[in-house]
């Protein structure tokens, strides 16, 4: 009798739990949607410019979004660059070339990473900066770079961890036909294993991007700034779409900014879901298109 | 020919990887290289246990350490039963085509900005709050831990439903056979078989309540006075050193946010510590 009520009990429960999350989660995002849904119109993005001027760089935006856009990706282009290259041969030497004994020493140096708190990364990235500014050069100041590299520390061992599993989960008889025909380690990797793991490694590149594109705690220590403009260099400040949403959460002077802020905060959520959909439907899409061609 | 080439890239490899776990050393350096000073002159029991008072020159971090633990275990109080349950209906309990619905929902949810949740709760719960507070500014620990609980939530779901999953087809197929239910099924067999893996999903949703920023920030009201009840306005470790960037890169002030950093990447270390050693003891048992 007892337990029959607890297994009645827990399936309630269960039930009413995801209620309770999904509920929540639309009432912000519908909220979110309700409030800022008459501001999506072109003039949020550009304000008072023309497109067209806007994006060639003639005029500058002042009343729109557009800056904040452009230096959101310029973030996430700059970080992925830096990220992608040493993540995925960390990755791969992980799944092929480490040894036993030093795999697990590696492996809690790279959780270690993955659990730092944003902040922390970030501030990590604000001492190198006055590092770099008191030992090298005076002119270095927070900027565009840092806040790329401090990015590109953040989700550096997603992409290792990724590799690594799309390369160990390989089928065991994928991995050994090359070697058995005569093939090297490194044509193995590069001609096999790379192309056959491929849509698990690029979901995790998407992923990382998605990352980039949302972390506000970083930046803020290393160089987002309010209003800059579109960053003429690599050197220079810039604004970003999550620092502006925050910016706007609790600096706003009027009806007309907050309403920019709701559009800012639906971009940005939109821009976010869109790349987690596209990373599960890489993932989905070329598994099937490389098995059933 | 082929063999210089293969080792050459080999190395390059291997300086990846040591490059990215240098990198994790280096953080830590870093900290402990500005944070020195303070440390030094043997206060430390006094920085982390004294209340937040630059203007008498006490920068103690008590009243943050205190909330930053207050508000990551109030809002595992809601998490970790929400998490489970929803883990429970995507493993077994649900329908099936419910269930690929709600794992593709809460795949999504892990993509959600933490900046947008809490835009939205600050315009949505905080006058709530303030309405039921009757007094303040609605912002306080009680408003941010269910927005933190949110944020928590995917991670865990995620966590809890490949280790329930990874029970063993035998395990389960043997349950289906005696005639349990699905219930019965989940609770007697799954359940036991994976409580390591559901303890590593809480350690892992606690090391990301700890760590975040924005919702704290934006929805616990900031005050550096130590919290009385979970109604008051607080400041949590990491709210904290997103608001002293402001100050002279030289004062006692900007020096103790090292102190800060340091005690966030111990926590974080020591519960990714934890989680690898029950990972490993886990799987050995196996």
């Amino acid at each position: 009798m007892m337990r029959r009520f607890l297994e009645a009990s827990v399936s309630i429960l269960s039930w009413l739990c995801t209620l309770c999350l999904l509920l929540s989660l639309f009432t912000l995002v519908g909220f979110l949607f309700f409030k800022g849904g008459s501001s999506l119109q072109l003039s949020l993005i550009f304000g008072n410019t023309a497109p067209l001027d806007a994006i060639l760089l003639k005029r500058q935006v002042f009343e729109g979004i557009f800056p904040a856009m452009v230096g959101t990706l310029f973030l996430i282009v700059g970080a992925m660059c830096i990220a992608t290259p040493i993540g995925i041969a960390g990755g791969i030497y992980m799944a092929e070339y480490c040894s036993s004994k030093i795999q697990p020493v590696l492996n809690l140096a790279f959780d270690i990473l993955a659990g730092i708190p944003s902040i922390v990364v970030g501030l990590a990235g604000l001492l190198l900066t006055i590092l770099l500014h008191r030992y090298f050069r005076e002119n270095i100041i927070p900027c565009l770079f840092i806040s790329s590299c401090s990015l590109a520390f953040l989700v550096v061992p997603y992409l290792i961890r990724s590799t690594q599993t799309a390369l160990e989960s390989t089928a065991p008889l994928v991995r050994q036909t090359a070697p058995a025909l005569g093939a090297s380690q490194i044509q193995n990797i590069f001609l096999v294993l790379l192309p056959n793991s491929l849509p698990d490694i690029l979901s995790g590149i998407i992923l990382a991007c998605g990352r980039c594109a949302e972390d506000t705690a970083v930046i803020m220590l290393t160089g987002v700034v309010a209003t800059a403009g579109i960053p003429s260099s690599a050197w220079g400040q810039y604004e970003a779409l999550p620092f502006y949403i925050y910016y706007i959460s609790s600096q706003y002077t009027g009806p007309d900014e907050l309403a920019r802020g709701y559009g800012a905060a639906i971009i940005l959520l939109l821009l976010c879901t869109t790349m987690l959909v596209c990373s599960l439907w890489v993932q989905r899409k070329i598994t099937t298109i490389l098995l059933y061609r | 020919m082929i063999c210089r080439v293969s080792s050459t890239v080999e190395y390059i490899f291997l300086a990846a990887a040591v490059f990215v776990s240098l990198l994790t050393a280096a953080v830590f350096l870093f900290l402990l290289f500005f944070g020195l000073p303070l440390l030094q002159s043997g206060q430390l029991t006094e920085l982390l246990f004294s209340s937040w008072s630059p203007g008498k020159g006490v920068y103690g971090l008590y009243p943050m350490l205190v909330t930053s633990t207050l508000l990551a275990v109030l809002s595992m109080l809601i998490s970790f039963p929400i998490s489970l349950g929803t883990s429970f209906l995507i493993t077994s309990l649900a329908p099936l085509k419910i269930r690929q619905i709600l794992m593709g929902a809460v795949r999504v949810m892990t993509g959600i900005p933490t900046v947008v949740y809490s835009f939205a709760a600050l315009f949505l719960l905080v006058p709530i709050m303030r309405n039921i507070f009757g007094h303040g500014t609605g912002m306080s620990i009680l408003t941010a831990s269910p927005v933190l609980a949110l944020v928590t939530a995917p991670t865990m779901i995620l966590f809890f439903v490949s280790s329930l999953n990874k029970v063993p087809a035998s395990y389960t197929l043997a349950a289906d056979a005696l005639g349990g239910s699905q219930v019965q099924k989940l609770l007697y067999v799954m359940v036991p078989q994976a409580w390591p893996g559901i303890l590593n999903g809480t350690l892992l949703g606690f090391g990301r309540a700890i760590g975040d920023t924005m919702v704290s920030l934006m929805l616990a009201g900031n005050s550096p006075a130590y919290p009385d009840s979970i109604t008051d306005p607080a400041r949590t470790l990491t709210a904290h050193i997103a608001l002293t960037m402001a100050y002279d890169f030289d004062s006692m002030e900007f020096k103790s946010i090292f102190v800060c950093g340091l005690s966030l990447y111990l926590i974080t270390a020591i519960l990714m510590l934890l989680f690898r050693l029950m990972t490993s003891h886990v799987s050995k048992n196996l």
